[in-house]
């Protein structure tokens, strides 16, 4: 099939104005072929063009050969919301080829295979082939090195097409192999190939093109489960303990890969930390408490399933009130779900997680630098409030690159919180005795010399020396007490970061990665002449700020990626008298939320 | 006059009386009450340092043994049959320390188990006593795992089931140290205790201790009666502390096998009936195995390898416990960060 042939005769003559670093591109591949090389590629290189980008891979739950799409955005304006359609299609799953042309919209581009059969034409979309196996022929590769080529094939014709430099795909390469100069050739002969060839068969005719910009100078490219770990390791973390489960896995690579480069002895090589393997997350979280209790900065990282089973252990962390770090890293639910899918369903549950009275701190990052940041926020929560902190992260902030500023050095010291030692321990010390009034008790560690340190840590009912018991009013004082912490807990936590506009009727409420879409939503409302105010909560429970907010707008939007508008039902009983002017747009997928979709749901209100 | 007395103190200055706990709510004459009387009597007679030592349990009525001995240790009560996480987080946070863990049947056989066999796979440094009545005792009666195939209970019926072997379960994860007692034999618990303390990993005292409430009848072998009449030892246990010396020259070396333990004290096994060798891995499998066919009631060392290292000594940690580290030394430089993000642009 030659180039003519596919060029649909109605697009050649026309000439269309150029559109210049605002689009959207998806290559739909098939999954553990080696893909992702090619699309971080893209993705670096245009990032080290200077252009505002996100990446996002929608990748199935499977090793190998299921279809995989990777979406990037490429914005002028610094949009990183997904869109609901690309315009630029990498069509390389002949799977797929069929159903992702018809996905294009008018105006769209196609680049395929030319060795393929039966591609579907569309008249409005500009269709380029690319006689992939030619290329691969030429290198003389065999087995599952082709797959790996034939994707370095599609970064050589979109480079040339898009007209990224060579240089800065190069540069990408090399990030992405760590210099290794082997790999790095063998991938950008490749490329270089079918740049040439691109350049001179294929007569551009679409109007998407990228210019240099100078929007990313000094920014760093990272996922945030990547910075959750590394902000672990500044953060004092010494203990971890996890069960691998997609998509929480690579936070705990994170740690494996840090902790070992910047938390060992320098002068024996021996450890400061340890990373256990556990058996499953009941073991894992069984783990954190048994080191919390001794006095470690103890993490985990997890997602829905996993959190499931934490569930007895969570109630006794909140009651015996010992300190722990638990990521969630939410994925699509209930059940098995969409695991290799983006969500925010595990809200209530994690809130409320354990029987019986329980509440927990969760913490709410939405940006790669909030996962570094939380890193230590976390585990100074946890040890001051001396109960488990949950972060919930999910698959797209987790498992996606994204551009952030660089991280700062913590500001905040590690904080270890009410620890009593030695001879800090007065004579009528009680482990659960509220000196302070703020509902948090002096702790000691096992392993100190002094006698009067020793309290046995329990489940059971408990007065406040910690000693078992039965009696209704212990029971009771006990719970108010830990009622009056989860209160001191409100103004500990980070607060909601508020945008207020003038003369804004609308207010709009969103915690994590929906963001996004709703900060390019609100550009657009606002050039419709619609104004909004909008804050993102980091964190549970709220406090006054929060409720302030609500009684300013007599329509509060709480946006969502779950069903049933999770944080909205929390909001109503946290501000019961200000319920009714809480509006639920909940709305879950699996996929990223789009500024469209916020657009219309408030606008159809 | 002329009694003999216990000394009032022991080396370190503690009178037995320091090593006690809370008074005890269990049933008079649990056979875990007698456990926890040896455990206060091998701590004051070895001079173990109270806040070395932290004690760890799930739930059942083992599990509340640990508030009745060692007062001044700090204690932690978890969750049915999740101990051994506990203990594995806790003894990993401070290395330094040493565990005494209490579970029961139904603890370690049933809900427990999985975690049973990944504790003793990572080779944790705890005292793991199973206070063993093939009952459940605070729902009242019910039949636990270890119960014997074909046993008649009032409520619970006929036992259709065979039984679960704690000690083999642990010979095949991999524990070091596998023991079986029996509660009404005190002398064989302390001894036993002394040198699972000195064990370097997991050990695991698995003591037939009869429930007077639910399962002390004389068709049970979990009973006082049966344990009376029925335990062979399989030989006359001791252990002898580092310092001291081993007279084995008035002994028939074929009567003694002593073997050295990791901190240098010593398990001296005097032959009884049989010539057992307890670190003969499959020789212990093929015993338990004989002795569950032929219900034999048989204690003792049943396996012993002193090789394997602990968790704590795998994972390479620093002297200073994780837990007691510097902020200095549990947060990278400023320059450590900086040179990171440079990395990342």
């Amino acid at each position: 099939m030659g180039l003519v042939e596919l060029m649909p005769q109605n697009m050649v003559a026309v000439t269309r104005p150029s559109i210049i670093n605002d689009f959207s591109l998806v290559a739909a591949t098939a999954n553990g072929t080696g893909s992702q090389t090619a699309n971080l590629t893209i993705l670096r290189a245009l990032f080290k063009m200077g252009i505002p980008v996100n990446g996002k891979n929608i990748f199935p739950s499977n090793i190998q050969g299921l279809p995989t799409w990777y979406h990037i955005r490429v914005s002028k304006d610094g949009y990183i919301a997904r869109r609901h359609t690309s315009e630029i299609l990498l069509a390389f799953n002949q799977a797929t080829v069929a159903e992702d042309i018809k996905n294009l919209p008018p105006g769209g581009v196609c680049l395929v295979n030319a060795d393929w059969r039966n591609i579907p034409q569309r008249d409005d979309v500009t269709m380029y082939a690319i006689p992939v196996n030619q290329f691969v022929k030429e290198t003389g590769t065999t087995g599952k090195q082709k797959d790996y080529v034939a994707n370095m094939v599609y970064v050589g014709a979109a480079a040339q097409l898009l007209g990224i430099p060579l240089e800065k795909i190069e540069e990408a390469l090399s990030f992405h192999f760590s210099g290794k100069r082997k790999l790095i050739d063998l991938n950008l002969n490749v490329v270089k190939a079918a740049h040439a060839w691109t350049a001179e068969q294929i007569l551009k005719s679409d109007p998407y093109s990228v210019e240099p910009m100078n929007e990313t100078e000094g920014l760093i490219l990272m996922t945030g489960n990547e910075a959750a770990g590394l902000g672990s390791v500044f953060g004092g973390v010494t203990f971890a303990a996890w069960y691998p489960i997609t998509p929480s896995t690579s936070l705990i690579d994170a740690l494996n890969e840090y902790l070992p480069q910047l938390r060992r002895d320098p002068e024996t090589g021996e450890h400061h930390y340890v990373v256990v393997q556990a058996e499953d997350e009941l073991a894992a979280i069984g783990m954190l408490l048994g080191a919390g209790w001794a006095g470690a900065r103890a993490m985990t990282a997890t997602s829905g399933p996993g959190i499931s089973l934490m569930a007895e252990f969570a109630g006794l962390g909140y009651f015996a009130e010992i300190p722990a770090v638990i990521w969630d890293i939410q994925r699509v639910g209930p059940s098995t779900g969409l695991p290799t899918r983006t969500g925010q369903g595990d809200v209530t549950f994690v809130y409320y997680l354990g029987h019986g009275d329980t509440k927990n701190v969760i913490l709410f990052p939405s940006t790669i630098k909030e996962c570094f940041e939380f890193g230590t926020t976390a585990h100074n929560l946890a040890d001051q409030l001396q109960t488990p902190v949950f972060v919930l992260s999910d698959l797209d902030l987790g498992m996606n690159n994204w551009m952030s500023e660089p991280f700062d050095y913590p500001a905040e010291p590690i904080q270890r919180g009410k620890v009593l030692r030695g001879d800090e321990i007065p004579l009528d010390w009680g482990r659960y005795v509220d000196v302070d009034g703020d509902g948090v008790g002096y702790r000691t560690l096992p392993g100190d010399e002094n006698w009067r340190s020793a309290w046995f840590a329990r489940g059971t009912g408990h007065n406040a020396r910690a000693t078992y018991s039965e009696r209704p009013s212990d029971w009771h004082e006990n719970m108010e007490r830990l009622r009056r912490k989860f209160d001191t807990a409100r103004d500990m936590v980070p607060g909601p970061v508020i945008d207020e506009v003038e003369e804004a009727e609308i207010g709009i409420i969103a915690y994590g990665t929906t963001r996004y879409a709703i900060e390019e939503a609100r550009d657009r409302l606002a050039a419709d002449g619609v104004k909004t105010s909008f804050m993102r909560l980091r964190a549970l429970p709220v406090n006054e700020a929060v409720r302030d907010f609500i009684r300013r707008y007599k329509q509060v939007y709480v946006i969502e990626m779950n069903r049933d508008g999770q944080m909205h039902a929390i909001l109503q009983t946290e501000a019961p008298e200000l319920a009714t002017r809480l509006i639920s747009l909940a709305y879950l997928d699996g996929m990223p939320l789009t500024a469209r979709w916020v657009v219309e749901a408030i606008s159809k209100q | 006059m002329g009694t003999r007395r216990e000394p009032h103190t022991n080396l370190i200055g503690l009178a037995k009386v320091d090593y006690n706990g809370s008074p005890t709510t269990l049933c008079q004459g649990c056979g875990h009450n007698s456990i926890a009387s040896q455990v206060i009597q091998v701590a004051f007679e070895l001079s173990v340092k109270p806040h070395e030592i932290i004690k760890l349990s799930g739930i059942g009525c083992s599990s509340k043994s640990p508030a009745y001995f060692l007062g001044q240790s700090h204690g932690l009560n978890g969750l049915h049959g999740r101990m051994p996480s506990l203990a594995t987080g806790a003894l990993l946070a401070n290395h330094q320390l040493r565990g005494i863990g209490v579970s029961g049947d139904g603890d370690t056989a049933s809900i427990g188990l999985g975690q049973f066999k990944h504790l003793l796979r990572r080779n944790v440094r705890l005292v793991y006593i199973v206070e063993n009545n093939g009952v459940y005792g605070l729902t009242k009666g019910q039949f636990s795992a270890t119960a014997d195939e074909g046993q008649a209970l009032k409520y619970a019926g006929v036992n259709e089931l065979p039984p679960i072997d704690i000690c083999m379960e642990a010979v095949i994860a991999g524990c070091g140290f596998v023991a079986r007692s029996f509660s009404g034999d005190a002398k064989q618990v302390r001894e036993l205790l002394k040198a699972a303390l000195s064990h370097r990993g997991t050990a695991v005292l698995d003591i037939i201790s009869p429930c007077v409430a639910f399962n002390n009848h004389d068709t049970s072998t979990k009973s006082y009666g049966y344990g009376k009449d029925h335990e062979a030892p399989l030989h006359d246990f001791g252990w002898v502390p580092p310092a001291e010396e081993i007279e084995i020259a008035e002994y028939d070396p074929g009567e003694m096998r002593v073997v050295e333990m990791h901190d240098g004290s010593h398990i001296q096994l005097r032959k009884l009936e049989e010539d057992y060798d307890p670190t003969d891995k499959l020789g212990a499998l093929h015993r338990l195995q004989w002795a569950q066919e032929q219900q034999e009631f048989i204690t003792g060392l049943i396996y012993y390898d002193p090789e394997r290292p602990s968790l704590a000594e795998v994972s390479r940690l620093t002297d200073t416990p994780l837990a007691l580290l510097d902020a200095e030394k549990i947060r990278p430089s400023a320059q450590a960060l900086a040179e990171i993000m440079a990395g990342l642009q």
